[in-house]
């Protein structure tokens, strides 16, 4: 085993893991906003003191960070300007005309980051097949390059109709600036997002070139910062994908690292998933502000196509700023331990997706917060010890949660955990019906500061009997950085009918597509095997959504329709008899085999040890108030098994076993919850 | 039951109707549903009241939807209804509005009893007959008629029936894909119903169904009872197609309703802008519930405390056989003529008129339209001129009101057609001024990719009469439509762009609120 050393940057703490061939050692502390690389710093010098090994010593560094979407999110990037086809310059604006809140009429579509001003339009224009029906206007170029000189323009995206088919204006273009313009941060949506639909792939080219001066400054600190430390290892990121890739495509492509963390987490769940042989498992991440929820099936992710960044109004889908890059399927919502609680106007509990944040954070914490949260419900359920918090950092004070929680009557803080957790249960179950599957009978692996509190009764909503509590569950995202595949996925989209298909053409793009994903994987990963998958992501003609398929080597037109039919089966059902099918995008990943973590012995099993207290525990389920056990994690040692109701406690958070749960702790003191009704 | 046990089962009735919908959006063919998520999907009691919606899904046919069930009911008794049962129709006055919208209606069972019934609409590719125009005279002419009938029976679809369909439309692989789609889409909404039930430990619908209505009607009746009782007036001209429409309403609050009376509005129309009284409903309905309870769930109790009355044999109650197949063109302004008599009982609290009426660019080629080509094409992109200012704030630029679409991105319009947009941008200035303004619309230029005559199918509105302002504030600047090389089009009806030359549209922008400056 090397040595590893893992970062990730939250939003508001950096955690570290190190992995040493003698054990892990993990550290958190303060993110520093101004200098993000300052708390890495400082903790890395920290965690390597504890943890007695010299920086010369690691190996690998591997990194991920937030700082690309706060930077979308506060909308503090580069002073950006946008390039378009003539006539077009408006899409950014005009995105999809949409009313995503349709009862409500003060409604906003969220700004765009490049204001009109400077949103410039050249001459020029690409039919849907490649042909060039109007060549561009190379003398625009000049009178642009000196606006953008005028206007001290940092960085620009260009964005032209049809580059993903032909991107010959789109690169010319590109040169032309940069010839003009040495310094200017150029990103070509050719690039950076090579796929049909203009409003998307602007959008997602603006936000790369709006985040990559900052992420370029703060990555070149970052590795000199590490270098002088002594730390001479090279650095790799963490992508939204689950892969990891060199810091210099990260500077290239830095709107791929935009959902680091929560991938991390993924990644982590997937490793506990192979460690106790789970086929089918819902991963579960609840922090103080939002809940993630993740498929995986057979140790493989559900992959998207896009996502969005900066939902402005109550996290509903259309809010935000769309950005297509290969992302680890998940689902979102704004319910986390911080989530606001109140009546609506028919006297329902509504929670969230208002947070009180860390400031003044839920009532209880008594630092001026006033509205009743999830957290004060769970202090009130009995679930939180108030002198344990935060590893009694952060007393808790039950008159605070329970003045905060009166306007909500009596029974409030049963109702914020059920419509909670019933909320959870509801966007788990339309998760998987858009992906072909369900949750019941799954196991669901469980992280966060949040989650072990309510794991149990989300379980149960969900049909799952079985729920994991992984160890080291409060730095679960760094500790996925150790368990990342080193990879890249390269994008295409190329319109097929399958009745027209080219093999010699197919071939072709993905010899090149191939050439390309390797160029980036090659530089961390110089020799071994490579992994390659091929995706084409099809649909009937005439559907308006696509569906993803693996490409086999060889494949025809007759096999690739035969696999469409099948994996189309399995998402909705039934199969369409008699109707074409056409493809719309191809992709392809390459990635470093990552070796599959040894499956757990099972340990004999040992009774609990007498609670170090009982507190009473409500359980939401029926309302019922009993005394539970309170046993320290630490103080379990594997093959305990302890039958609910009980509490199962530790610095990060605190796992709740209601009656008619018995957790058993695994020879990896993982925590694994069973419905035995 | 206490009160918090009812409300997680209504959550999860929600997401039943939800997993329900989305079904039907991930499966459908039709572009609306597909692009737009223009769908609808609810789960109804077994009197045919509905309890819950998916949020997809545009108002007309949610709220016409409502109704339809009912009507389902009266043609096939519960009594014989079998699980594995679907019924459908498309049938203007039965359904949705006009025969391209075809309803599915399923029974749900559990334990053996009828529990309750799921429907779901969607806009299908093609219903064949004069295709998407208005310039049909009679419902006759607009293509294949539905009605209230079984499609498959305990699980058995009617082939013969599907043949009869595939036989009468342009697309017939789709449409019977959609009708498959549809039946899907019920049977997910039965099978998690059925789940939710046994959860809970259930026999039937009956205490929630009741509790759901009621909160939601109290509900409603408390917002009411917060407003000025009176009655109010407002009027409102539009294009039309033979003649101008003279749009009136009177709207009335009383102590636990809202009725609003569209007494004095024109006769229907010889041509296919009418309007059928169940979505003429739904528009009205819609509305209201906007500025009155909008965070109040829509189900039966929200919406039955609004009640709409339109003379029989008005364009708001066109009476059949009149021709219907644009009847959006009438129901996408009823909110403006709503909010023309609400702004009187609520100053301050409604929108300017807006354009309303989606600017939709239907084109296409080939056979009975431009003559035969070696690409015919036929081609919806949804687009919206400028929307109406609104209290303290500007009007939204491009964006539909009432309806709840999205646009097709321009790349996918021309990789599926043979057509170039040459310019999409917003028409600066056209949003009326005012201390808040009125939404920008914007301008299209349309050439044909080799330089082929195409066709348009005209269904536009606020070409002759604008959006107007509120307030002081101005009107919105007319919607124009016109060919490149300058000629005017009209505004309504299926015309041809010869060869060579392009289609250019300026859509309308929204009224303004308030003295300027």
């Amino acid at each position: 085993m090397r040595t590893r050393l893992a970062v990730d940057i939250g939003g508001t703490f950096t955690d570290l893991v190190l992995e040493t061939p003698s054990g892990t050692h993990s550290h958190k502390l303060l993110t520093s906003p101004d200098a993000p690389e300052r708390a890495v710093l400082e903790g890395t010098e920290q965690l390597l003191a504890k943890a007695g090994v010299s920086p010369g010593a690691v190996e690998l560094v591997l990194h991920g960070t937030t700082l690309a979407t706060n930077a979308l999110i506060e909308r503090k990037g580069a002073r950006t300007a946008l390039i378009t086809t003539q006539g077009f310059r408006d899409s950014v604006e005009i995105a999809y005309e949409h009313r995503f809140a349709q009862y409500d009429i003060y409604m906003e579509r969220p700004a765009p980051l490049v204001p009109r001003a400077l949103r410039l339009e050249v001459p020029e224009r690409v039919a849907a097949d490649g042909e060039i029906l109007l060549p561009m206007d190379e003398a625009a170029l000049d009178a642009i390059a000196e606006t953008l000189k005028a206007k001290q323009i940092e960085a620009v995206a260009i964005c032209f109709l049809h580059s993903f088919t032909n991107d010959a204006h789109e690169r010319r273009a590109g040169e032309i600036l940069a010839a003009k313009l040495p310094g200017l941060s150029i990103s070509l949506s050719c690039d950076v997002c090579p796929e049909v639909r203009e409003y998307d792939r602007a959008s997602t080219t603006i936000a790369n070139a709006y985040v990559r001066p900052l992420m370029d400054t703060y990555l070149a600190r970052l590795q000199q910062g590490l270098a002088s430390f002594g730390v001479g290892a090279p650095v790799l990121m963490m992508m939204s994908s689950g892969g990891l890739c060199t810091v210099e495509a990260a500077r290239l492509y830095p709107v791929r690292l935009v959902e680091s963390g929560p991938a991390g987490g993924a990644i982590l769940a997937r490793q506990v998933a192979a460690q106790n042989a789970l086929e089918k498992v819902l991963a579960f991440d609840m922090g103080g502000t939002t809940a993630k929820l993740t498929l995986i099936e057979k140790g493989r992710f559900h992959m998207a196509r896009s996502f969005e960044v900066a939902r402005a109004y109550r996290f509903v889908q259309g809010s935000g700023l769309p950005i297509r890059i290969p992302v680890i399927e998940l689902v979102e919502i704004g319910a986390g331990g911080g989530s606001i609680a109140r009546r609506d106007a028919l006297g329902r509990i509504q929670v969230g997706p208002d947070s009180s944040g860390s400031a003044p954070g839920p009532a209880c914490y008594g630092l001026g917060g006033e509205a009743p949260t999830v957290t004060d419900a769970d202090l009130l359920l009995g679930r939180l010890d108030p002198a344990r918090f935060a590893g009694g950092r952060i007393p808790l004070h039950e008159d605070r949660a329970a003045a905060a929680m009166a306007p909500l009557g009596a029974e409030g803080a049963v109702g914020i955990a059920e419509i909670v957790d019933e909320t959870m249960a509801s966007a788990a179950r339309v998760h998987a019906v858009e992906n072909g599957e369900d949750t019941a009978g799954r196991t669901m692996i469980a992280f966060g500061g949040a989650a072990p509190l309510h794991a149990a009764r989300l379980a149960q909503k969900l049909g799952i009997h079985r729920v994991l509590v992984p160890k080291g569950a409060g730095v679960g995202s760094a500790f996925g950085f150790l368990a990342a595949p080193i990879g890249f996925e390269v994008v295409r989209t190329r319109y097929m009918r399958l009745a027209a298909l080219d093999a010699a053409v197919l071939d072709a793009m993905f010899t090149e597509m191939r050439a390309e994903a390797e160029a980036v994987v090659r530089q961390a990963s110089p020799g071994g095997a490579l992994l390659e998958t091929r995706t084409a992501f099809m649909r009937y003609r005439g559907q308006g959504h696509e569906i993803s398929v693996t490409v086999a080597p060889g494949s025809t037109a007759e096999s690739l329709y035969a696999d469409f039919v099948e994996a189309y089966r399995g998402v909705f059902g039934r199969a369409i008899p008699g109707l074409q099918a056409e493809v719309m995008t191809w992709a392809l990943s390459l990635s470093e085999p990552v070796p599959e973590p040894e499956v757990l012995a099972p340990v004999p099993a040992l009774p609990a040890p007498a609670p170090l207290a009982l507190r009473p525990l409500t359980d939401p389920a029926d309302g019922s108030t009993r005394e539970a056990a309170v046993l320290p994690r630490a103080s379990l040692l594997p093959g305990t098994q302890v039958t609910g109701p009980a509490l199962i406690v530790e610095d990060e958070t605190t796992t709740v076993v209601p009656a008619g749960w018995v957790a058993g702790i695994n020879a990896a003191g993982q925590i694994l919850l069973e419905y035995t009704p | 039951m206490n009160d918090i046990r009812l409300q997680v089962m209504w959550n999860r009735l929600l997401s039943v109707v939800e997993e329900q919908g989305r079904t039907l959006v991930r499966t459908a063919f039709s572009t609306s549903a597909r692009e737009a998520g223009d769908i609808s999907a609810g789960v109804f009691d077994v009197q045919g009241r509905m309890l819950a919606q998916a949020v997809t899904g545009t108002p007309g046919h949610v709220n016409s939807m409502a109704r339809s069930v009912k009507h389902f009911l009266d043609r096939i008794p519960a009594e014989t209804m079998k699980p594995g049962d679907h019924y459908f129709t498309n049938d203007p006055w039965m359904g949705t509005g006009h025969l391209y919208d075809v309803v599915v209606t399923s029974p749900a069972f559990h334990k053996g009893k009828l529990v309750g019934l799921f429907s779901c609409t969607v806009h299908v590719v093609d219903i064949g007959g004069i295709g998407m125009s208005s310039d049909a005279k009679q419902v006759y002419q607009e293509g294949l008629r539905l009605p209230i009938m079984p499609v498959a029976r305990q699980g058995v679809v009617d082939e013969w029936l599907m043949d009869l369909v595939r036989a009468n439309v342009r697309e017939p692989v789709q449409v019977e894909g959609d009708i498959y789609a549809l039946m899907a889409c019920n049977e997910t909404g039965e099978r998690r119903l059925s789940d939710m039930l046994a959860e809970n430990g259930l026999d039937d619908l009956e205490m929630l169904g009741e509790h759901i209505i009621e909160r939601s009607r109290a509900a409603m009746v408390a917002e009411i009872a917060k407003l000025p009782r009176g009655s109010w007036t407002s009027h409102m001209r539009i294009d039309g197609m033979e003649a101008p429409i003279d749009l009136h309403a009177k709207l009335t609050i009383a102590g636990d309703h809202i009725e609003v009376d569209y007494d004095g509005t024109s006769a229907q129309s010889a041509f296919g802008i009418n309007c059928p009284y169940c979505y003429t409903d739904a528009y009205t309905a819609f509305g209201i519930r906007c500025i009155v309870g909008p965070e109040v769930p829509n189900n039966h109790g929200s919406l039955e405390v609004i009640r709409v009355k339109a003379p029989e044999g008005s364009i708001l109650n066109a009476q059949f056989p009149a021709a219907v197949n644009a009847r959006s063109t009438m129901g996408h302004m009823l909110p403006d003529v709503v909010y023309g008599a609400l702004d009187q009982a609520l100053p301050g609290r409604v929108p300017a008129e807006g354009t309303s009426n989606l600017w939709n660019l239907k084109l296409g080629a080939g056979q009975g339209l431009t003559g035969p080509t070696k690409q015919p094409f036929m081609v919806v992109m949804f687009h919206s001129g400028g929307a109406g200012a609104r209290p303290h704030q500007h009007g939204l630029a491009a964006t539909p009101f009432p309806s709840g679409v999205k646009n097709v991105p321009v790349e996918v319009t021309e990789t599926v057609a043979p057509l170039v947009v040459w310019k999409k941008a917003l028409r600066d200035g056209s949003g009326g001024a005012g201390q808040w303004r009125g939404g920008d619309g914007q301008v299209m230029e349309v050439a044909h990719r080799h330089g082929e005559a195409f066709a348009i199918f005209a269904t536009f509105e606020r070409v002759t009469y604008p959006a107007r302002g509120r307030h002081g504030g101005e009107d919105g600047a007319r919607g124009v439509v016109r060919l490149g090389s300058g000629t005017a089009l009209k505004a309504k009806g299926m015309q041809v762009i010869p060869a060579g030359d392009r289609l250019v549209v300026e859509m309308p922008g929204g009224g303004g609120m308030g003295k300027a400056g």
